[in-house]
Order: C-alpha cells, then structure tokens, then sequence
C-alpha cells in the first residue's frame, strides 16, 4: 500500500475516483452509459467531450514544462486558430463544402505551427525566459484574433466542420477520438524514441545536456510547436463546437485550466519528468469538477472558487513541506528538505 | 568555567596555550564550543557525536574527506541546519540556531566557497544589508558609505568603490567583501568555508593576509579547505572528521601531511604505490611520425586563454598543469567547443576543424568531463541508464532511440567493469556518492569510444578509492589506445599519468615538457619562472 | 600532494574606472531607454497631431491610468524579488464589487475602503504564507489566487452593480485645477503617493533593500541574516493592497463594480513593469520605470484613439510588440553585463 501511495499517480488517481464517487453517490446514474441513435450518452462521456479541448492543450503543455519551459499562449494560440479557420471558411466561395472545411483545418494547423516556430525561436534561440516570451503572444495574439475577424463573431455553416467538435463516428464524439490519437501520438513520440528521455534531460540539466552533446534548440523547439499544435486542435474544437470564432472569448484561460492539469498529474513545474497520464487524469479531474458544481446543486458561478480550492489543495498536497507536516505533525527543518533534494 | 576548560585541554592545546598564551589566560575559554553533536538525514548520520571546540586568535582547520561532515558541522554552527542533538555554546552561552539571522547575532559569521552576497547590489549595501544605520526610519545612504570606506580600509580595499556593483569584481575581491561583512559586525567567529577554490595563488595570499590580521586582532578563525599545503600554511590547529565521527584534535605544526592524510581517509596509503607501478609505461607506443589526433595552434579566445599549441597523439596522456584559475578548464573548454575560440586553429586527424559546439567535437570523436560535475555533468533526476547512454543517444538524435536490450547491454557492462555502486541502472543518479557518479560520467564518454577524451580534475572530491580506480582507468583507456587529456590540481598525480605534459600559466600556455624524469620540482620551476 | 595554489605569481587585477562607471550605468539603462521611448512617441505624436501637444493630453495619461500605475507599484515589489503575481486583476475587480456592494447596502464609504484595503492585503498576504511556507510557485498560487477572486466576484453578482455613493461620484467627477487649462483627478494624486511611499519603501529602508536582495539572490540573502521569509510574505501583501487600491481608484473612475471588469489588466500590469525596465528574474528594476512603462502603455492607447482608422486591437498587438522589444532589450542587456 504504502508503495502505491508513493506513485506520482497516486493521488491524482485517488482524487479523481473520490471526485467520481462523490458524483455517483448524488446522482445515481452518473457512472452510467446508454446508447441512443448509435451514440454513446452518459456524463462520463460529456466530460470527456467538454474536457477535450483541456486534456489536448494539456499535453502539449506537458513536454513544455518538462523541458523547463512553459507556454502562456495557447488561449490565443486557441483564438488565432479559430478566427483563421472559421475565416476563411466565412469568406470562400462554397462555405459549406468538406473540401473547404480540410482547407480551413490546414489552416489552422499551418498558423499554429508558425506560432510553435516563433515561441520556440525566442525561447530556443533567442534565450528569452519562456514564461515571458510566450507572454508576448499571450497579449498579442487576442489582438491578432481579432485582426483576423475584424472584431466581429464570425459563425460559419458547415456540417463537416462541425463535425470536429459536435460529431460522432463509431459510437464515440469525434473530439474525444482525436483527443485519444493526439495522446498515442505523444505517448509514441516521446516514448518509442528518445525525445522523452531528451526532453527531461534538457528540463532537469540543461547546462550538463550541451556538454554532453544534446542539442537543446531542436528539442525546445519541437515542444513548443508540439504545444500550439495541440492548442491549433483545440481551437478547430473549440469553435466547430460553437460553429463560430470568438477571437476575445475562445480559450480564455484555457493555459491556466492546462497548466493546473499538469501540475495536478503530478509534473513538477520546475522541469524534468513528467506524466502524460498523470495530465490526461489531471484534466479529467478539473472537468469533473466543473461537472461535480452542478450534481452537487451548487450554483456555477462558484465553480471558481471550487477550483481555486482544488487546486490549493492539491498543490498543498504535492508539496514535499506540507507532506512532511502531515507525517510527523511537526514541521520539518525546511532548509534541510531542500538541501537533501539539491544533493 | 575557564578552570574547567583548561583541565580538559588536548595536551597539544595546552602546550600551545602555555608556551604562546600565557600572557592571554583570560581569553582561555573557546569561543565556540560544541559537543555531543547530531545531525541525521533520512537514512544517513551526518554528524554522529562530534564535538569541536574554537578559541580566539586561533586559525582552526576543519579537515576531512567530501562527505566527513564538515560542512554538516559548519552549517550547524551557522544555524542553517538545526541539530538533533548535543549542545552549542557561544561566547560562554549555550545556543539553540535555527537561522543563519540568530547565529550571526551571537557573533557567528560566514563566508561561503560561492560568495554568498548579492551580485545586483551596490559594495557597500551588501557589506551593511539587513544593518544599514538608519535616520528616523531611513536609510542614512551618506554613513552608509563612510562606514564601508572604514571597513574596506581595515581590508586593505581601498581601491573598492563602495558605489559599484558587487558583480563588477573579481570572485577574490568579493570574497574580501564577504569577509569585510563580517568584520563590520565586529564577528567573534569567522568560518571560512573553501574560499580558495576559486582563487589564484595572489589573490590566496591577499586573502590570507587579511585572515592572519584578522587572526591577530582576535577573531577565532575556522578554515575550510582541500589544499593541505594552504591549510599548512595558515592553520594553527586542526580538527579532523572522518564519516561524520570525530577523529582527533591536533596542533598543526605537529601532525605531519602524512598522518594528516591517513587519519582523513583511515587507512594506509598503499593503494597509491600500487598504482605508481601500474603507470610505469613506456613511451615506445608513440611510433616516430605517428599524425597527432589533434593539433591545437595559436589557440585562443579573449579574455579565456591565449597561444595554446597543443598535439595529443593517439593512446597518450596528455597532463594539463597550472594554477588553479590559470587557464586550465578553459583551455579543455576551447578544445571541445564547449566555448568558441576567437583565434588559432584546431586541426583533427590533419583535417581543420572550427569547432562550434561540443556536438561538432562529439561528433568528431573528442568527449569532456566537466571539472563540475554536479553542474556539468550529472542529469540529477535521471536514472544511471539514462545517464550512462545520454551522450550516446544525443549523437544519434532523438528519433533514433537506443534499443532498451543494448541500453541493458552497455549499463551492465560498465557497472561492472567501472565497479559503480549500487550495480542498479534504474537508480537516480544523484543518490549516488560522488566516486561512482563520476565513474558514470565517464562511461557516458566510453560508451561513444572517442578519440581523445578530456578529463577535467576527474579526480577531485571523491575518496580515495575511487580515486585510484579512475587513474587505472585513465591507463588503461591509454594502453588501448584512446588519447587523454588529463588535467587534475595534483601535481604528482598528472606527473604519474602523463607521458607529456603542457603547462598553463596566467591564461596562456607556456612550456610542453616530456615527462621522462620530471619531479614535481621541475614543473614548478617552469610555473614559478616561466621558463621554456 | 602539492597543490599549485600555493605558489604565487604576482599579478593584481583591478577593474578599471571607466568599466566602473559604464556597468553601473548600465542598470539604469532600459528605464533610460523607455524614458526616451515615451518622449519620442509623444514628440511623433505631437507631429500627426496638433493637439496632442497640450500639457493635458499628458495629464489625462496619469487620469486614465491611476488604477494601472498602483497596480504596477504593487508589480514591481513583487518581480523585485523574483516572484509573479497573476492575481492582481481579480482582485481589482473582486475590490470592485465589494466597494459596489458594500455602499449599496448604505455602508459609511470610510468603512467599505477600509475593508477593501483589508481584504486585498489580506488575500494577498494569505498568497504570500502559501508560497513561503508550503514552497510552492508564486505562478501556481497567485493563480489559484485569480480564480479565487474571480469565482467571489461571481458569487457576489454576475450583473453590474452601480455606484451612486455621493463621495464616490464626487470623487469621480472632482477635478484639481493646476493652472487654467490643466487638471487632474484626486486618484491621480493617490496613484502619486503609491509611488512616492514606493519609492521610499524601496531605497530607503531595510524592507525594501532586502527585496532587491532576495532578487539578487535569494539564497544569500538568507545566509546574511535578513528577513527574507517574512518580506517575501510581504511583497504579496504590498502587491494585494496595490489592488485593493487600485479597486478602489477603478470605482473612482469607473462608478461600478462588474464582475468581468479588469481582465487581463495582470498582463497590463506585468507589460508596464517589463517596459518599465524590472528584470523579470529579480533584483534590478524601479518603481518609477514602471510608472512610466504605463505611460507607455497609455500613449499607445492614446494614439489608437487619436488616429481613428486603428481598430481598437491594435492596443493588443502593439503592447504585445513593445513587450517584445523590451525582453530582447533585457537579453541584450543582462547578457552584457554577465
């Protein structure tokens, strides 16, 4: 047991089963799934749907932070998507066409790997803090939305769109597929080569990695554009779900919904190894959360407060201190535990 | 009280108090006494029973191996680290520290190896933070810098400006500050924890003038350090500690380096004899008209080093001798591309090379050890397989993962012919003791089999066996052909080692000798003379 | 066993004057460099447009930005020492609707700033106990810390809550007269002595020297005795009631409370302070190139409404770009200097 309980993934597993718990014991029904018109309907699928757009943007940002980095501008990466697609597909000649749709996907994926390019040529290349560099697309990159959509909520028409984020296709939402692929295909590429290893050697050491002959540039570069592709996704998500960009509204903070989801699956915000499981957990649980306010009949307008709580707690319970509080009830030296953890 | 302590006295102190304090008796009573000392770590005993004890106008050399507990027993005294148990008194009161702000209070003040002050401020708020006389709740900026003045004075620092930055001087000049703090505070106690590591030999003898004034106005010194010849020089007595357990107290000038050395490391020192035979090769393995490996000409950057010329041939070692701060690791940086050369040339196997960055040396067969290891070399969190193959892997890029069975393959190999402990390739790295992480490091470069391998002081700071396996190790990757450069701070162990020998002073290179005969007297002369 | 140090080569290394001189100039370099920005943009402007040159366009750039100057102030304590806080816009509003609410419901208005000023310190100073105590990120707390505010504003109301306080709106509509043509608001003499206090707190008492010490290094600071758990607690205290004020001043000019109002304004906030000339990691900066980091800001704004064509977005971008500007200008700097 007490192994069990030494795994990373221990308590963010635990909280995500009390929190499940919580939500079946109110509502009875809750754990159940039923098939209608071919489609699978139950609560756990709709958080899974409505948490998509999180767990995707989540993983992206992952690989970021274990790499030392982070990534503050996947909301705008998110809205710039958006505008472009719906955009375009506002302004071709055959709206609702899927030849239009896959182009206004091309789109936007080709716009958030050049937002990828540029956030990792300041942090890479030019050595810009990430925190800071991705801040200046943060700020900028609502107004660049709104560039596009000059201002206005730009809707679109399209069935196939609309089918990204609303669709369905073998009993399942679509979202909640691409989402699945989206983590194979990070799980394999950090995972089957060494990216993974490469990533958190940059993360942990990054002065020791260049001596010892990794370079560094390629693979910040990768997790950034990794990054703002997943956030690209999630924006085609995000505003076929809707059928309309919203360059002031759309992920609005999302980054922080995705960074709370990494830290909650157990990745340490300053770098090294990270969970890609633990974040998927860490995003479900921020969802059901979101859904846990309304079972529980508390009004919505507290979910923040709830979430502010949660995520106290839960960083309250990572932190070794706090740990070593619990253990002996007394507080330990805490110069001491941060020695033994430099040395 | 002072009757008491004077009964309990080494008999060592006790000459040393009769003969040259008699006149002193009142000052009899050790400023800092501790006894019965305690510090655990989960699953380690830092410090078990130790007690030390410090008296005025002394010069008090805390001496061990890395990891006896020497600076377990500082940090203690400095209130960073709160004791399990045994007691502490200051100044005839007993203390219970639990900050670094108490222990200065009671007169204890500290200056650390990596000068602990604040490189964005001013000489003179760092030499009065926390203690800047005050004006009606304001600073008083213009007493501020008289009393700096005053004290820089006292240092022989008056050529420091008290408005400019902390970070425009030198690491020695700061370190002066830092003792400059403490004398502001009129510190009964100053501990001196390895100042000299990064010092040049003058800036030493600056800093050692001021401690000896120091020493004289009554100020108990405790003085930590790895040379034996500074702590010869400058100590009056010692205390030992061996794996976190006292060992003795002893006058300095009667307890020679040999017994010194056998009571740090507890045992005799026959292991390093074995080795001498082991070194004794011969030169014939350099064929007449063999192509050098690498051939350094005219190498330099500014503000580094200059005029390297340097030829390592293939399965000889090369020694890298100077003063510590003379050029040494930058010397090995430039020839790995770890920093980028502003003049000269480096030829590999003949062909020119611009080197970059240490990929392009990599990548032309050439690894480095960082003289840092825990900075440079070691990826903490990661485990001793992930380490091991990390150079390997970088080589080949991310997408070309090394298959898990040859990663098993490599790992076990080296665990066992490197003797690394524990034999567990899934261990975190920085679990491990410094010997084997280094030994780790260096299997990180074998595993790429380069051709020539640099080794910055591989052998510094871990203990004693660990020291010999790696200067087998360094003979035997030699005799198999690999070229090595080897720099280390001990002379005889480059003059063991190497078949050659290229000598560093002031950040140029100076002289290249072969080393057939050469004593450690020879090298000085060409260090101290600067001769050809 | 012979260490080489021992032996001793006599030379002396001593930093020349003149390198002095030119690094210890290099501090107030990138304040200098926005200084002479904001001078440049209000010399073009002036040239595009005649009346841009009036002593009252600059005044209304402290008018219409007191809220962003205190809530810079409070910024600038807290990046001073390496340190971020996301939450400073929440709780602008969350002041906001607690100011709105409190005197709708007949408070004394002493009173309801009284207890704004006490919930904002307090908040903060709760933020600032987490992160020292727990050894958590200031990025993960503050942020819990938005979300928090945020999620009590909506708690307090969702709708927009007027107010008609008669010491309120006479706060608003007041105008101190400075000659016959210029004026300013009371809140722009508030936002002043934030700044001065500021600036006193700052370089001359041991507080505020010991939080360019924690940015400097922290570590070092603890080992020279200083206070450093207690004043980095402080700086989120400072930054907390830099909002509660800045709450207040944004009712001033606002006369309501919305629980949607001042978002983003963190990000204003962190801009100004960057532009202003604080190294983000810690340790250099003033409190005074903040406040001209919002004037910046507020040219920008200014010019956007000046030229008429310019969408209100380019606000965004332009920030966004002279942000950038700025952090290249710091590399260039910080590298210099190392």
């Amino acid at each position: 047991m007490k192994s069990v309980l030494k795994n990373r993934l221990a308590w963010p597993v635990i909280a995500l089963v009390a929190l499940l718990a919580v939500n079946q014991i109110f509502r009875g029904d809750f754990l159940s799934l039923r098939m209608q018109d071919g489609h699978l309907y139950g609560s756990i699928i709709d958080i899974m749907r409505n948490g998509a757009p999180t767990i995707l943007i989540a993983l992206g940002m992952t690989l970021v932070i274990a790499s030392r980095g982070i990534d503050l501008s996947v909301g705008a990466v998110v809205a710039i998507a958006g505008a472009a697609s719906c955009a375009y597909i506002a302004a071709s000649p055959e709206p609702a066409s899927p030849a239009t749709a896959a182009v206004a996907v091309v789109i936007a994926v080709v716009a958030g790997l050049v937002l990828g390019v540029w956030n990792g040529f300041l942090v890479s290349t030019i050595g810009v803090q990430p925190i800071i560099a991705t801040l200046v697309l943060m700020t900028a990159g609502r107004g660049i939305a709104q560039l596009i959509t000059d201002g206005q909520i730009v809707s679109v028409t399209n069935d196939s769109y609309k089918a990204i984020g609303a669709g369905y296709l073998f009993t399942l939402p679509i979202s909640i597929l691409i989402t699945a692929v989206v983590f194979i295909l990070a799980a394999v590429l950090t995972r089957r080569t060494a990216l993974g290893t490469l990533i958190e050697a940059v993360g942990i050491n990054p002065v020791a990695s260049r001596l010892a002959g990794l370079r560094a540039r390629n693979i910040i570069w990768i997790v950034y554009i990794f990054s703002a592709f997943c956030a690209a996704i999630a924006g085609l998500m995000i505003s076929s779900n809707v059928t309309a960009a919203d360059a002031n509204n759309a992920g609005l903070y999302i980054e922080m919904d995705a960074i709370l989801a990494v830290v909650i699956g157990g990745t340490s915000l300053a770098g090294g190894r990270y969970s890609l499981v633990g974040t998927v957990v860490g995003a479900f649980i921020i969802q059901t959360l979101t859904t846990t306010v309304y079972t529980l009949g508390i009004p919505p307008e507290v979910t923040l407060v709830f979430k502010a709580l949660v995520v106290l707690t839960v960083c309250l319970l990572q932190a070794p201190k706090a740990r070593n509080l619990l253990r002996n009830l007394k507080p330990a030296s805490p110069l001491r535990t941060k020695e033994k953890v430099a040395v | 009280m002072a009757a008491h302590v004077v009964q309990n006295l080494p008999r060592a102190a006790t000459a040393r108090i009769n003969t040259e304090k008699i006149s002193r008796m009142n000052e009899l009573a050790p400023v800092v006494e501790m006894t019965g000392i305690a510090i655990g770590f989960p699953g380690v005993k830092a410090l078990d029973d130790v007690s030390f004890r410090l008296f005025p106008g002394e010069v008090h050399a805390l001496m061990g191996e890395n990891g006896a507990g020497k600076s377990t027993l500082i940090k203690a005294l400095t209130g960073v680290y709160t004791i399990d148990s045994g007691r502490i008194t200051v100044l005839g009161q007993q203390k219970n520290f639990s900050t670094p702000a108490e222990s200065q209070a009671a007169g204890v003040s500290t200056v650390y190896q990596e000068v602990n002050l604040c490189p964005n401020l001013t000489v003179e708020e760092n030499v009065l933070l926390g203690r800047e006389p005050r004006r009606r709740g304001s600073i008083d900026w213009r007493s501020v810098r008289t009393r700096t003045r005053e004290v820089l004075a006292q240092l022989h620092l008056e050529h420091v400006d008290p408005g400019s930055l902390l970070s425009e001087h030198s690491i020695a000049v700061q370190q002066l500050i830092a003792i400059a703090r403490s004398v502001e505070v009129n510190a009964k106690v100053l501990v001196l924890d390895e100042p000299t590591s990064s010092l040049d030999a003058d800036e030493v003898n600056q800093l050692f003038r001021v401690i000896r004034d120091l020493r004289d106005r009554g100020v108990a010194i405790l003085f930590v350090s790895h040379f034996l010849e500074q702590v010869y020089e400058l100590s009056d007595r010692m205390t030992v500690l061996r794996n976190g357990k006292l060992v003795g107290e002893y006058m300095t000038r009667e307890l020679s380096r040999m017994n010194l050395i056998s009571k740090m490391i507890g045992k005799d020192l026959e292991v390093l004899e074995e080795l001498d035979q082991a070194s004794a090769r011969s030169q014939a393995r350099l064929a007449a008209g063999a192509q050098p490996f690498m051939q350094a000409e005219g190498l330099g950057r500014k503000g580094s080093v200059s005029g390297v010329n340097l030829s390592i041939y293939p399965g000889e070692v090369v020694g890298l001798a100077g003063l510590l701060g003379a050029g040494r690791t930058e010397t090995a940086r430039l020839l790995f591309g770890a920093d980028k050369s502003d003049e000269g040339s480096i030829k590999v196997k003949g062909q020119p090379l611009k080197l970059r960055s240490p990929r392009t040396a990599i990548d032309h067969g050439i690894g480095f050890c960082s003289e840092d290891r825990k900075e440079e070399g070691l990826i903490g969190d990661l485990t001793v397989r992930d380490n091991l193959v990390l150079a390997m892997q970088a080589t080949k890029g991310w997408a070309r993962r090394i298959p898990r069975r040859v990663q098993d393959e490599l790992v076990a190999e080296f665990i066992e012919t490197l003797d690394i402990r524990p034999a567990n390739p899934d261990a975190l790295i920085r679990n491990l003791s410094g010997g084997n992480q280094q030994k780790v490091l260096l299997a990180r470069w074998m595993v790429t089999s380069p051709d020539l391998l640099i080794l910055d002081e591989p052998t510094r700071g871990i203990d004693i066996g660990a020291k010999t396996q790696i200067q087998k190790l360094v003979n035997r990757l030699a005799s198999e052909g690999m070229s090595i450069l080897f720099i280390s701070s001990e002379l005889e162990e480059v003059l063991r080692l190497s078949d050659r020998i290229a000598i560093i002073k002031d950040r140029a290179m100076v002289a290249e000798i072969s080393n057939d005969d050469v004593s450690v007297e020879d090298v000085l002369t060409v260090i101290a003379g600067g001769a050809q | 066993m012979s260490p080489l140090s021992t032996v001793a080569p006599p030379t002396i290394k001593k930093p020349s004057a003149v390198r002095t001189r030119m690094r210890s100039g290099a501090r107030y370099a990138p304040t200098l460099a926005t200084l002479v920005l904001f001078i440049l943009m209000f010399i073009v402007g002036a040239g595009m447009y005649p009346s841009f040159l009036s002593g009252q366009v600059l005044l209304n750039l402290f008018i219409d930005n007191t809220f962003l100057i205190v809530l810079a102030v409070g910024m600038t304590f807290v990046i001073l020492t390496g340190g971020i806080d996301l939450s400073v816009g929440a709780v602008v509003a969350l002041s906001m609707m607690v100011t709105a609410t409190m005197l709708q419901n007949g408070w004394n208005p002493g009173i309801v700033i009284l207890a704004v000023l006490v919930i904002g310190g307090g908040l903060g100073l709760l933020m600032g106990l987490i992160i020292q105590y727990f050894d958590i990120q200031p990025f993960i707390v503050t942020l819990a810390g938005m979300f928090l505010a945020r999620g009590l504003c909506y708690v307090i109301s969702l709708e927009s809550i007027p107010v008609t306080d008669p010491f309120f709106t006479g706060m608003a509509q007041a105008r101190i007269p400075l000659s016959e043509e210029l004026f300013i608001s009371p809140g722009v003499l508030i936002a002043l002595v934030v700044v001065g206090v500021a600036f006193f707190v700052l370089h001359h008492t041991r507080f505020g020297r010991t939080v360019y010490a924690i940015g400097g290094n922290e570590h070092s600071a603890m080992l020279m005795g200083l206070a450093v758990k207690s004043t980095k607690v402080l700086v989120y205290s400072v930054s907390g009631l830099c909002s509660a004020i800045a709450g207040i001043l944004f009712s001033f000019y606002s006369l309501s409370g919305y629980s949607l109002a001042a978002q983003g304004m963190e990000l204003d906030a962190i801009a100004a302070v960057v532009i202003g000339g604080t190294l983000l990691t810690g340790g250099v900066g003033y409190v005074l190139g903040s406040v001209v980091g919002v004037l910046v800001l507020g040219i920008v704004q200014t010019f956007i409404a000046y030229d008429g064509t310019l969408s209100s977005w380019w606000t965004k971008i332009v920030i966004g770009g002279l942000l950038l500007v700025f952090i290249l200008l710091q590399r260039l700097f910080t590298r210099r200097t190392n």
